[in-house]
């Protein structure tokens, strides 16, 4: 992996030193062209990985991580990359396997990527209003319409927050036994205590 | 068959057994409930296990393994339902015909098990019988063989089945043996 090459050519790329493979800091207007250079360049022919984040402590809300593997030198590299306006580059055009990627970050965080030819959601309903994995999403899930009106109508199904701790089939909460480590703080169980 | 609707001994009756025709109807859709696998998750393997030699299905008649809703009893809903998927669980047992039973296979199925998630629905609205318990563990297979018995059992005990079938004609009949 040539780490001074890709800095000289792209000045913008930051090498962020990483301590189990080479990891660089890339600007959304170079992530095609650093890609490809890699890819065709210095042999990083299969992408592994494109996962979206949500960042802590950086301008950007949004993030995309892309680990690339070299199969002829054996070689990991991974790639920062800031979402500016929750908008990335879509690598997609240079790797087809980013297409699924680029469509759960979009799904999960609502990461827009510029280029993707089925921008669409992949995991959830088309028409769900929310993206599920943002940090101030809550686990248990906001009511929505049902996705399907005509079956609804019918069963009388509805998309519900699901139930928390104490709810039926599920334990009383709190420790249940002495024997058994358990986390100290247990306030995501929301359990109110009974008066 | 425990539950006497008839009374028979051989060496009164001879070889000719009265009996309900609604028994004998219920007895025929219980012992050959073919199966319809919505298999969705991990309980999907458990239900290939059931089918297996060990926790044999087919000694109950249940090996037939129709993947058509049109030509299946009972739909065994086996793994998580997603509200995504939920929309097509129903679909499906709304194209099958009469008479049609559901079975909730596994702890996801029946409650929501472990999952308290945004994406996967709690409680299933449209079930014949319930099996506890999370597919990987080993038991759910007995969990599965003793399921289908209850089922078995709710189909032995309906009432009116034959004159559901035929609409209002009540049929006496006589089995040969």
């Amino acid at each position: 992996m040539d780490a001074a090459a890709l800095t000289s050519r792209f000045p913008a790329t930051q090498d962020l030193a990483g301590k189990d493979m080479p990891t660089f800091r890339v600007a959304g207007s170079d992530l095609l062209a650093v890609v490809s250079a890699l890819r065709d360049e210095q042999g990083f022919d299969l992408l592994a990985d494109l996962c979206g984040l949500e960042l802590q402590g950086r301008p950007a809300r949004f993030g995309v991580v892309i680990h690339l593997l070299s199969t002829t030198h054996k070689e990991y590299v991974r790639l920062h990359v800031d979402a500016v306006n929750d908008r990335v580059p879509s690598v997609s055009s240079l790797h087809p396997g980013a297409n699924w990627h680029e469509r759960e970050a979009y799904d999960m965080f609502g990461i827009v990527f510029e280029g993707h030819p089925d921008p669409r959601r992949i995991l959830m309903w088309d028409s769900y209003p929310y993206h599920p994995l943002r940090k101030d999403f809550p686990l248990a899930g906001i009511e929505v319409p049902f996705p399907a009106a005509d079956v609804a109508e019918v069963t009388g199904q509805k998309v519900e927050p699901a139930p928390m701790m104490g709810g039926p089939f599920v334990s009383h909460g709190g420790k249940l036994s002495e024997g058994e480590p358990s986390a100290l703080d247990q306030s995501w169980t929301e359990e109110k205590p009974k008066a | 068959m425990v539950k006497s609707d008839f009374g028979y001994n051989s060496k009164v009756e001879g070889e000719v057994i009265v009996t309900r025709a609604d028994a004998v109807v219920n007895w025929v859709r219980s012992n050959s409930v073919w199966p319809m696998p919505m298999g969705l998750a991990c309980c999907a393997i458990e239900l290939m296990a059931a089918g297996g030699s060990r926790f044999d299905i087919s000694r109950f008649g249940m090996e037939v393994m129709r993947f058509s809703p049109r030509q299946a009893d009972c739909m065994i809903v086996a793994g998580t339902v997603t509200y995504k998927m939920a929309e097509v669980v129903r679909r499906i047992y709304d194209q099958m015909a009469e008479p049609k039973w559901v079975v909730a296979m596994g702890a996801c199925a029946s409650t929501g098990g472990m999952y308290r998630s945004y994406a996967t629905q709690r409680a299933q609205h449209v079930v014949g019988r319930e099996r506890p318990g999370c597919g990987r563990e080993r038991l759910l297979e007995f969990a599965e063989a003793l399921g289908m018995m209850l089922l078995q059992e709710k189909i032995r005990q309906e009432g009116g089945s034959l004159r559901r079938t035929f609409r209002g004609r009540t049929i006496e009949t006589k089995i040969v043996s």
